[in-house]
């Protein structure tokens, strides 16, 4: 128990690190990379939760695919490579605010609803599993949502375009 | 381990994607805080799916991973066509529907 608390202190204190500096950091490009750290650092808490399905997901889809649309992105929007003061809009101020509220605000109440209470000794949740209830319990969820992706890449492509 | 840690975790992503999305300018910049807030969403599944000890928690993250990416998709192609039109991806200027 004690060995998988010390993971999870590590992992969240880089996440939290590398979060900070996603939404400060002067360089867009950077910014992607920290995203790549706290990306990979929600598949290692995955991990510690023995959802070992949803991790692999976790770094195949966002890591491997939707950190290089981003990286797209800036390539094709010509942001400068190297650092650029102007990232920020004048609402900094009150961005922070507002977040330091809200997290405040959020901690109070999970404070309050759940203390310390602690999670059941983790029972892997196996891909077998993961992949009976996908396809018995929610198979039209999962229909639905398989439309949606398709409507989204053909909207994307459509918008995309030159013509 | 505590149900809490990861809850606060979630929170703590959660809060800095907020600011994210309210102080950047650029438009990608404001799609990754997005992803931010939609992988503390995503922890808090996870989270409450081992929690009750049922997979409907990991279910519905991939679900929402799949909305994540289609959502990727479409926000850069709209700041790709903002870019080719204004040739600036600065939010603060997109403001043609302003009285």
């Amino acid at each position: 128990m004690l060995a998988q608390n010390i993971i999870f202190y590590v992992i969240a204190a880089a996440m939290g690190i590398a979060a900070i500096r996603v939404v400060t950091t002067k360089n867009v490009v950077h910014a992607a990379l920290y995203l790549v750290v706290v990306l990979a650092g929600v598949a290692a808490q995955y991990v510690l939760l023995a959802a070992e399905f949803t991790a692999v997901v976790q770094v195949l889809v966002y890591i491997g695919a939707i950190i290089v649309l981003f990286l797209f992105g800036i390539m094709l929007t010509r942001a400068r490579i190297g650092k650029e003061n102007d990232l920020d809009n004048d609402q900094r101020f009150v961005g922070a605010l507002v977040s330091v509220a809200l997290l405040g605000f959020l901690g109070a109440i999970l404070w309050d609803g759940f203390e310390d209470t602690k999670l059941p000794p983790g029972r892997p949740q196996t891909s077998a599993e993961v992949g009976l209830s996908i396809f018995r319990d929610y198979v039209i969820p999962f229909e639905v949502i398989s439309i949606l992706l398709l409507a989204a890449l053909i909207g994307a492509v459509v918008i995309a375009r030159r013509d | 381990m505590y149900l809490n840690q990861f809850l606060f975790l979630a929170a703590f992503l959660f809060c800095v994607g907020v600011y994210g999305v309210l102080a950047r300018k650029n438009a990608v910049l404001v799609l990754m805080s997005i992803e931010l807030i939609l992988n503390a969403v995503n922890i808090n599944l996870v989270a409450f799916g081992a929690f009750h000890d049922t997979v409907a928690g990991q279910v519905f993250a991939l679900f929402v991973i799949a909305v994540a990416a289609a959502e990727v998709g479409v926000g850069l192609a709209i700041v790709l066509l903002m870019y080719r039109n204004r040739h600036s991806i600065d939010l603060a200027e997109a403001d043609l529907l302003k009285g």
